[in-house]
């Protein structure tokens, strides 16, 4: 019988792992991240987990090792952070691009400058052209059902791709959750095992990463776009078969008592949940308010999330990245081009918020989301709002 | 040489592991070595390439010239690919899946990828002890960008980005010595070499190869296009630079040096350098101080080789060192 005990996430990422037999891990300490790998460090010491433990020299070389484990057909896992992912920028597209299922889980937290090691999605927003599946999770329990699921999607024959797994730095990694960790027997059925199809091997060599001249590369970002498009599929997919086997189930788009809401607010990450809060409480106070919380970045779910907003009056964004000097969020801009080309479509209002890991409480949601309805009726010359800033 | 002309087809295998018809440059030092390396060793090799010439003219969709498993992904990272590929088998071969027996892991890449945006991947996989060969083909430049100054370059050597001028005499400062870095990190086996020794070179990377943990092998390799030489004298400029001392080749096997040629005197380094157009425009005072500077290392590494080591009677295949008039 599987047990819940009160685990700090980053450990259980790190068990989860260890339920996937993973083979490789090359890791470079960040924080908020640090303490997945060290637990996987201490792991495979302890002679817990069989895996070869790279303790590589930068985030660059983190990522590089992995390419050449991928390759070479083992399992492969990684994690990092912040600035770790903007170092290993250039490799993620090399990783995708070659169709190697690494498996990544990024500990969101700012870019600098100013240095800030606090939790909000610039740096996953930043990597969302690289080619990576990117899902992102709000609690502990998700966190280490997701890693299990990420292997199965990535090595998956029709996939093929390097998938992240985003929990929000410090507000997940270090909290205690309770958790339940699956049986190594049910992981063992749920994941088959890793078999590239084309691995580095002397006994059938092949070339990997020759350069496409300008009548190759077209199609060969063609092929990648259809790719991950298609993988959307196999995510549901994978998930539907979690749910069956472990009994949670997980959509690209969550619902929050958003069938028939006039209003709904569409959150990511961990703070989804204290929005969910200020949601029950407005519910109580017989408030029309519900919510819907993005769990696939990439691909992006268009006709799911569509379908979820669709009838609804107003849809509020709130985005925990800001792309300066363009259109606020890069989730809401998303949102928003989802709905461009529909006959109808809800009032969309753009908040960015709760950067660098300031809170936004029950109270603050239910603020945030009563303004954003002023907004909606008499309009705002803003192309977004920044929510809480002393100015 | 004249014995290895009738006993080559005894000594070398016929077979290629890199097949002509890639786009190398007429008199390409580095395919030639890169040809001479792999036919130093078996087919039980995997290559990582880092980006740059020999990626470049031996890679293109769909065609290869590698009949190796090979992989490429960038510039700076092709240790840590290695490393990768080597923990891999590591793990996968202790976990029972089925796999080749003794298989090798060879990454190669050029000086820029080597001496300057590699060298911290190259030193932490160094450090990590991983079982692998580290070969850096040395045509003193970025050559596949269209010869810019790396920190291999050597002094007085005008590229483009080192070019002359009437406050510049060329590359200002003096080639890092690349070797010496691998030999501070204590690994089992550092050599140098250059492909107008073939069977050195053919030897060293086989040693380099069969060496357990990491090892590093520096190639010097003529760059005609880069270096404004004639592309009829690759063979005899690569004799030249370890002859005048420029280049010298060595073994450091376990920490002890040994000198791989025995040149009771080296010549003159302009012997060397008047060959080249990148020297061309050196004065004799800045010859003279490239010969000043070219001697102290000479000696330097003599010193050491004399201090460290008592097996240097090993029988080199590097030939007596003299270059036919």
């Amino acid at each position: 019988m599987t047990t819940r005990v009160g685990i700090e996430v980053s450990i259980a990422v790190a068990d989860a792992v260890r339920l996937t037999n993973a083979d490789v891990i090359a890791a470079y300490p960040i924080t908020p991240q640090t303490h997945i790998v060290e637990h996987l460090a201490e792991l495979v010491a302890n002679g817990e987990l069989d895996a070869e433990y790279i303790p590589v020299e930068s985030e660059h070389s983190a990522m590089s090792a992995c390419l050449g484990s991928a390759a070479s057909g083992a399992r492969t896992f990684t994690a990092t952070s912040s600035q770790g992912l903007a170092l290993m920028n250039e490799v993620l597209y090399v990783a995708s691009g070659m169709r190697l299922p690494i498996i990544m889980a990024v500990a969101n937290r700012v870019l600098s400058a100013p240095l800030s090691i606090w939790a909000d999605h610039s740096d996953m927003m930043s990597v969302r052209d690289t080619g990576w599946i990117q899902i992102i999770v709000e609690n502990g329990q998700q966190a280490v059902d997701n890693i299990i699921c990420a292997f199965r999607i990535a090595e998956d024959r029709r996939v093929l791709l390097p998938v992240m797994v985003h929990l929000d730095g410090f507000n997940l990694t270090h909290v205690i959750e309770p958790i339940t960790l699956p049986e190594q027997t049910d992981v063992d059925k749920f994941l088959p095992k890793n078999r590239f199809p084309l691995p580095l091997n002397p006994d059938k060599p092949v070339a990997m990463g020759g350069f496409a001249p300008p009548v190759i590369y077209t199609e060969a970002k063609w092929a990648q776009e259809v790719c991950i498009r298609d993988s959307k599929d196999v995510i549901m997919a994978c998930w539907d078969e979690f749910g069956r086997v472990f009994g949670r189930q997980y959509h690209s788009v969550e619902k929050y008592h958003s069938d028939g809401a006039g209003v709904i607010l569409l959150t990511m990450g961990g703070i989804s949940e204290t929005a969910s809060v200020a949601i029950d409480e407005m519910r109580a106070d017989d408030e029309n308010v519900g919510q819907v919380r993005l769990r696939l970045w990439r691909p992006f779910p268009f006709e799911e999330l569509r379908q979820a907003v669709k009838d609804a009056e107003i849809v509020i964004i709130l985005d925990r990245a800001i792309s300066l000097g363009g259109p606020g969020g890069p989730v809401a801009s998303e949102v928003k081009a989802a709905f461009y080309n529909q006959a109808s479509r809800p009032k969309m209002v753009a908040f960015v918020g709760a950067l660098g890991g300031r809170d936004i409480t029950v109270a603050g949601f239910k603020n945030l989301i009563k303004k954003g309805i002023e907004i909606a009726r008499t309009g705002s010359k803003n192309e977004y709002e920044i929510y809480g800033v002393r100015e | 040489m004249e014995k290895y002309a009738v006993y080559v087809p005894r000594l070398v295998q016929k077979k290629e592991k890199f097949a002509p018809g890639h786009r190398a440059c007429i008199g390409c030092g580095e395919a030639l070595a890169i040809r001479l390396a792999f036919k130093a060793l078996d087919n039980n090799v995997i290559v990582a390439n880092a980006t740059g010439c020999a990626e470049i003219f031996a890679s293109q969709l769909p065609a290869t010239s590698w009949h190796l498993p090979w992989i490429h992904t960038l510039f700076e990272n092709t240790a840590a690919v290695a490393s990768g590929v080597e923990a891999a088998y590591k793990v996968m071969r202790r976990k029972g899946i089925p796999l080749p027996e003794n298989t090798k892991v060879v990454a190669i890449a050029g000086d820029g990828g080597t001496s300057d945006i590699g060298l911290q991947a190259l030193s932490g996989a160094l450090e990590r002890g991983h079982d692998f060969t580290y070969i850096c083909f040395d045509n003193e430049a970025y050559q596949n960008t269209g010869n810019q100054r790396s920190s291999a370059t050597p002094f007085g050597a005008a590229t483009t980005t080192s070019p002359l001028g009437k406050k510049s005499i060329g590359q200002f400062s003096w080639k890092k010595n690349m070797p010496e870095i691998a030999v501070a990190h204590n690994i089992p086996y550092v050599a140098t070499a250059c492909h107008s020794y073939p069977f050195d070179l053919m030897d060293k990377v086989a040693k380099a190869v069969a060496t357990k943990g990491p090892a590093y092998v520096h190639i010097l390799s003529v760059c005609p296009t880069g270096w404004r030489s004639a592309t009829d004298t690759v063979i005899r400029l690569g004799r030249l630079a370890v002859e005048t001392g420029v280049f010298p080749l060595y073994e450091v096997e376990n920490g002890k040096y040994k000198m791989s040629l025995n040149l009771p005197k080296l010549r003159p380094v302009k012997d060397y350098l008047k060959q080249q157009g990148r020297f061309r425009h050196l004065s004799d005072d800045v010859i003279q101080k490239i010969q000043d500077r070219v001697e102290i290392e000479y000696q330097k590494l003599l010193e050491k080789a004399k201090n460290g080591s008592k097996t240097t009677k090993r029988k080199s295949r590097a030939g007596t060192g003299k270059v036919p008039a």
